[in-house]
């Protein structure tokens, strides 16, 4: 795909970290002699994201997401591999490519601490020469859909955190970027706060035909935004398709959880019991046994109801972050 | 929900215009910041007052005790060479290396690395514009030590000239020699000792701690071939000095050079260094 908004060829990232043991003796030898350790933080993943895509990219504490997404935006040079956005090396930093992207991040702060947020906004219109009518009517439409209206005028730190996150997210959006990372945008938010950047962001995505790569721990941000996405663990790429794809190529089981006529009996001759709550028995069956084991509850028990059903989504990554699929 | 309504990419001014309208945003934003901190502001002019109030004294009291004068300079000439230092050290005042430092360290470069525009333009402008409420400080404090030291002054307007175009040019090059250093970080994680020699080196060769005409031959010369004498010594005696018109525009040819010096070897050392950034932290 050449048109790709986003192409990532065999891409490699290694960071040289020094170490030592601990203790004064250590300590002194390092004086001396430094002992360094390579990490490959990124190793040689390849994949392409489409104009206008919206792609999870999941992956435990250091499985290399955040690295990946600083390297896409210019932040890292590549050790290895290529990356292209927008048709640009993102390590050049040139004024058009950083003029068409936003890397926002949970945990950081763009703006001016210690002034309102407005001025940090004129503060962008200028570094990114946007016409002031344009800007105005762009930063007034973003104010209104976050609905940060009262807060834009109060210093930027003196704002609670999901507040600034508002904030800041109107901040990183004033020059209109086509591709759009972020990296744990909703991360110790509220769970109204978590929806509505939600929301934000799909409105967004839907009115600029933006590309949107989003990391994030919380499922719920996952499964509310993307159709597609890439699992990432020590580096590589584990998956990279469908969501709902993910639970057939990682969780090779399926869960039956079945209402008895009689109350909630053993069932534990056709699976292995993973929940049992009242009347609701849950089971968990491998793929393959699936059919057979559905045919023979139907047959040898007093059945009310029975879904048979993918593992939940959290069960499923869990099992690829524990690096341990099943 | 509202919705966005245009939908295509925002059209960008032209590079000039823009870049002209930045530094003026820049500078408008420092010196709202400025006024923020009206407290801390005051106790800095305390402490910026007091150094060059003290080495004013001792000269003062050593001119006296020597005659009235030391080395030809006199007690109104000290004064006069003081007063102007202040204003010269408050308008050079730039992002330190341990700004650099933090900002490698703590990935807090990241978002700076974000924009279309090279970090050192907000330095620059940043601290070009946190210079226009130290002037408004500095005039009534000069006005007060002019005052209870009677300086000597004798101003051409051919120096008053070179002194308003150098004091921006002795800026200019500490902007970039300091950031080099600062750069260093990328290397080294800590750069303070470094700056520690630097500042060192700086106090003794600028003209920051004694007139450099008090210096022995010797220093004087090695002085004269280093960037620091450019940044202290030249505008204030290009404003309190005897300094011909060709000593004046050749002062300024210096500092042209050293400017054209400092962006070199900060373009050298940022092409390098930025690819040694890891973002941690941020």
């Amino acid at each position: 795909m050449s048109d790709a908004a986003v192409r990532v060829d065999r891409l490699v990232k290694v960071f040289e970290v020094p170490e030592r043991d601990e203790g004064l003796r250590a300590a002194a030898r390092s004086l001396v002699r430094r002992r360094t350790r390579e990490v490959r933080a990124v190793d040689g993943i390849s994949f392409e994201i489409a104009p206008g895509e919206i792609v999870g990219f999941l992956g435990p504490n250091g499985a290399g997401k955040t690295t990946t997404l600083k390297m896409l935006s210019g932040l890292l040079h590549v050790s290895d591999g290529d990356a292209r956005v927008l048709g640009h090396v993102p390590s050049k930093r040139e004024r058009e490519f950083l003029s068409r992207i936003s890397l926002v991040m949970g945990n950081r702060n763009q703006l001016q601490w210690d002034l309102p947020a407005l001025d940090s906004f004129e503060l962008n219109r200028s570094i990114y020469r946007i016409p002031r009518d344009p800007f105005l009517e762009t930063r007034d439409e973003l104010v209104e859909l976050l609905e940060v209206g009262d807060l834009v005028r109060k210093p930027v730190r003196q704002l609670s955190l999901g507040e600034r996150m508002k904030v800041e997210i109107v901040g990183s959006l004033l020059h209109r970027p086509q591709v759009l990372f972020l990296d744990e945008p909703t991360i110790g938010l509220d769970v109204t706060m978590q929806k509505r950047i939600r929301e934000f962001v799909a409105e967004y995505r839907r009115r600029h035909a933006a590309t949107v790569m989003l990391t994030s721990h919380y499922m719920a941000d996952v499964e509310a935004l993307c159709e597609r996405v890439i699992v990432i663990h020590h580096g590589h790429i584990l998956f990279d398709g469908v969501l709902s794809g993910l639970a057939d190529t990682v969780a090779a089981w399926k869960t039956i959880a079945v209402v008895l006529e009689n109350g909630a009996g053993d069932l534990s001759g056709y699976g292995e019991v993973i929940h049992s709550d009242g009347d609701v028995v849950t089971l968990r069956v491998a793929k393959s046994e699936t059919a057979r084991v559905t045919a023979r509850i139907l047959a040898e028990q007093d059945v009310l109801d029975l879904n048979v059903e993918d593992p939940p989504i959290e069960d499923v990554i869990e099992l690829v972050f524990a690096g341990e699929p099943s | 929900m509202s919705s966005v309504s245009a939908v295509a990419p925002l059209r960008q001014e032209s590079r000039l215009r823009s870049l002209a309208d930045f530094y003026w945003t820049t500078i408008r934003l420092a010196v709202v910041e400025q006024f923020q901190y009206r407290a801390a502001t005051y106790m800095y002019i305390l402490g910026m007052v007091a150094e060059p109030v003290i080495y004013l004294v001792v000269w003062s009291t050593i001119a006296d005790q020597s005659g009235g004068s030391v080395n030809g300079l006199t007690a109104g000439q000290f004064a006069a060479y003081y007063i102007v230092w202040t204003l010269v050290r408050t308008m050079n005042i730039v992002f330190t290396p341990y700004g650099w430092e933090w900002r490698i360290r703590e990935g807090q470069l990241s978002g700076q690395l974000l924009r279309p525009l090279h970090p050192i333009h907000y330095d620059i402008a940043f601290f070009a514009g946190g210079k226009i409420p130290w002037l408004l400080y500095y005039l009534p404090i000069a006005g007060v030590l002019a005052i209870i030291f009677d300086p000597t002054f004798d101003v051409r307007p051919a120096e008053l000239a070179v002194f308003a175009v150098a004091i921006w040019g002795a800026y200019l090059i500490r902007t970039f020699n300091q950031t080099a250093v600062g750069l260093v970080t990328f290397w080294t994680t800590r750069v303070g000792a470094l700056f520690s020699l630097y500042s060192v080196l700086e106090l003794l060769l600028s003209g920051r701690l004694v007139p450099l005409s008090l210096m022995p031959g010797w220093v004087q010369s090695i002085a004269w071939v280093l960037p620091f004498r450019w940044t202290f010594y030249f505008p204030i005696e290009a404003l309190v000095g005897n300094l011909s018109d060709a000593q004046l525009l050749a002062g300024l040819g210096m500092q042209v050079l050293w400017m054209l010096i400092g962006i070199g070897v900060f373009s050298l050392v940022w092409r390098h260094a930025i690819r040694r950034y890891t973002a941690v932290g941020n």
